[in-house]
């Protein structure tokens, strides 16, 4: 089955470090400047999601017991519905409020395009 | 033609300290649990400081000095707290070059921006509101005979304000000066990527302000600027950035029932009709100037002109000499005063900045310039640098629709006045835009039309401080600059005053 959202193995290893340390975990991808296009991690419920915000995916992580769930605002969501998402971890100094910033990396998204079964899949 | 030294490095004309810790209550002060965090130049990549890694506790004390100074500088009349606002001015502009060169260092923009702009702008900012404050009146307002309404200003107390990390002294100003003018007390984190030069800043100007008015907490944002935004201790949080922290401290400011101003980024369109083209003259000049806009400050710029919308019956022509123009920009040692494209601001903001030329390819957009990491070579190669580039393709693309903040334009062509005003208002923000155009009647219809709350008519990037800075739709939340800003961190008192001395019969 299609999926919306994957994660790199060292985004996954890192999910789990930080799931650890603070708790549950969701991610809601951001827009804008600065650290905008970027996804924020925060503890489950930190964020509160409404009725403008679209759940991409519910990911499962080895090791981590709950899905980590993954949203994005509605009308963000309308121009990024035909690509994939990969959530990756670069080195950097992160900001916003997101999870894992002192331990001196970034969560990054990569994209690809959705083939036509995907899409139909996802449909 | 100059070539700075390195801060910390022989010759050199300004130095940072090896640690910065928080300012609280007018002096520095270690944070609660001991843990720095290490500062990289962009422009080599290497640490050059280490600074305070705040937390709860050390945003709690800041928040006691604020609290503690608040009362007594709300009182300060106008007539001194626009001398200290002059007095601050006066000691930035006696250091500009040192602060220059500590912003270039800190940030990895050209010296050359920041001796001409970001740091004139910040000197020339605490002036306008130094200024506009002596200038501001309350109003007598006459009810009737013997009623009348009087309204005040004051201040709202402790204000949190937490800067971003493409101007971080200039966007530190923005928001200091007006607080700072209307009678605030500020608790303010800079962002954790260039956390230092503030503290430079700080170094010429902390003896002129009382203990605890200005507090400046370093730190992460999960760490220092939670509790910040988060803390029923502040009356106002102001915040430049993306729109899911925005989001997220409007929840914030919700649980506390306090306004926020929030300046969250745009994808703003920069429109060239026809008649540009019509003279092969200065303004032609200009506009070719205009498009190239997008590499400013490494497009690191929240009104960053990222698309380029040019008319049909110039759209080859101009967009050829468009490339040119860009492929003449000069890229290296932001320290070169020489230099016109420098290090974006960090490692995870250059990574992103490659995913978008990754996803803007496979949609089939095409590099006509740049696309790719610019390898500089010596001390340069470890720095985060990015070609200038220039991608075309369509509005629909993910590359026209996202704010990259890099030095990336995404370029497409439009049929008619009509059309143009569509394609530019087919985004989710509206912040900036820029019209081109020898039509007055043209420029004046366009600049009313499109949804964004600045609009530069045959310019762009400029940012005078009279002139009203923020966005429409997801672009924010309120403005910055102007004397109207003074608003946003006051409270209106209104004294409602009958002089008659007559009951009013109810009862």
């Amino acid at each position: 089955m299609a999926t919306r959202v994957d994660v790199t193995p060292a985004a996954a290893d890192m999910m789990r470090q930080l799931r650890g340390q603070h708790g549950p975990l969701m991610f809601h991808q951001s827009g804008g400047c600065c650290d905008g296009s970027s996804p924020m991690c925060y503890l489950e419920g930190e964020f509160r999601t409404g009725q403008s915000d679209v759940l991409l995916e519910s990911l499962k992580i080895d090791g981590v017991d709950e899905p980590i769930t993954f949203w994005m605002s509605g009308s963000q969501f309308e121009l990024w519905k035909h690509t994939h998402l990969t959530v990756d971890v670069v080195p950097g100094r992160g900001s916003g409020f997101s999870l894992e910033a002192p331990e001196g990396v970034r969560f990054l998204i990569r994209s690809r395009l959705l083939t036509e079964q995907e899409l139909i899949e996802l449909s | 033609m100059t070539v700075y030294s390195p801060p910390g490095s022989d010759g050199a004309i300004v130095n940072y300290e090896s640690r910065y810790d928080h300012f609280i209550g007018g002096e520095y002060v270690p944070p609660a649990k001991g843990q720095y965090f290490a500062n990289p130049s962009p422009v080599t990549g290497q640490d050059f400081c280490e600074v305070a890694r705040g937390t709860a506790e050390d945003v709690e004390k800041a928040l006691d000095a604020a609290h503690g100074a608040a009362d007594a500088w709300g009182r300060t009349s106008t007539a001194e707290r626009a001398n200290i606002l002059n007095k601050i001015a006066d000691r930035m502009e006696q250091n500009l070059e040192k602060l220059a060169v500590a912003e270039c260092w800190e940030n990895g923009k050209p010296v050359r921006e920041t001796l001409a702009a970001d740091i004139p702008l910040a000197i020339d900012h605490f002036r306008y509101f130094a200024g506009a404050i002596r200038a501001q009146e309350g109003t007598a307002g006459e009810i009737d005979d013997d009623t009348v309404a009087y309204h005040f200003h004051e201040p709202l107390g402790v204000v949190a304000q937490i800067i971003p990390w493409n101007f971080p002294i200039l966007m530190a100003v923005w928001k200091l000066a007006p607080a700072l003018a209307a009678g605030n007390a500020v608790v303010l984190k800079p962002a954790e990527q260039t956390p230092a030069s503030i503290h430079y800043w700080l170094s010429l100007v902390a003896d002129l302000l009382p203990p605890g008015v200005l507090n400046i907490v370093n730190g992460f944002g999960v760490e220092a600027g939670k509790p910040l935004a988060s803390s029923n201790r502040v009356a106002k949080v102001a915040f430049t950035g993306e729109t899911t922290t925005g989001r997220l401290i409007m929840q914030y400011a919700s649980e506390n029932l306090i306004p926020v101003t929030l300046e969250l980024g745009g994808k703003s369109p920069n429109i060239f009709f026809d008649d540009v083209s019509r003279l092969d003259d200065d303004f032609y000049d200009k506009s070719l100037e205009g498009f190239s806009m997008f590499a400013l400050n490494q497009g690191e710029v929240c009104t960053c002109p990222s698309r380029a919308l040019i008319q049909q019956g110039i759209y080859s022509d101009f967009l050829a000499a468009g490339v040119k123009r860009v492929e003449n920009l000069k890229q290296g040692n932001p320290l070169d005063t020489d230099t016109q494209v420098g290090a974006q601001a960090s490692n995870d903001q250059l990574e992103k900045i490659l995913s978008y030329f990754d996803i803007g390819r496979q949609e089939g957009a095409k590099v006509l310039t740049g696309g790719a990491r610019a390898d500089l070579g010596g001390s340069l190669s470890g720095g985060y640098y990015v070609q200038p580039t220039i991608f075309e393709g369509n509005n629909a693309m993910r590359i026209f629709q996202e704010e990259i903040f890099g030095p990336v334009v995404s370029v497409t062509s439009f049929a008619d006045y009509a059309d143009a005003i569509k394609i530019a208002n087919d985004t989710l923000y509206g912040l900036g835009a820029g019209v081109w155009t020898r039509d007055i009647n043209t420029a004046y219809r366009a600049g009313r039309a499109i949804k964004a709350g600045r609009v530069w008519t045959n310019s762009y990037h400029l940012y005078p401080a009279h002139a009203a800075f923020g966005g429409y739709k997801q672009s924010g939340i309120g403005r910055e600059n102007h004397k109207m800003m003074l608003d946003h961190y006051q409270q209106t008192k209104n004294l409602l005053v009958s002089y008659s001395p007559k009951a009013m019969g109810f009862f």
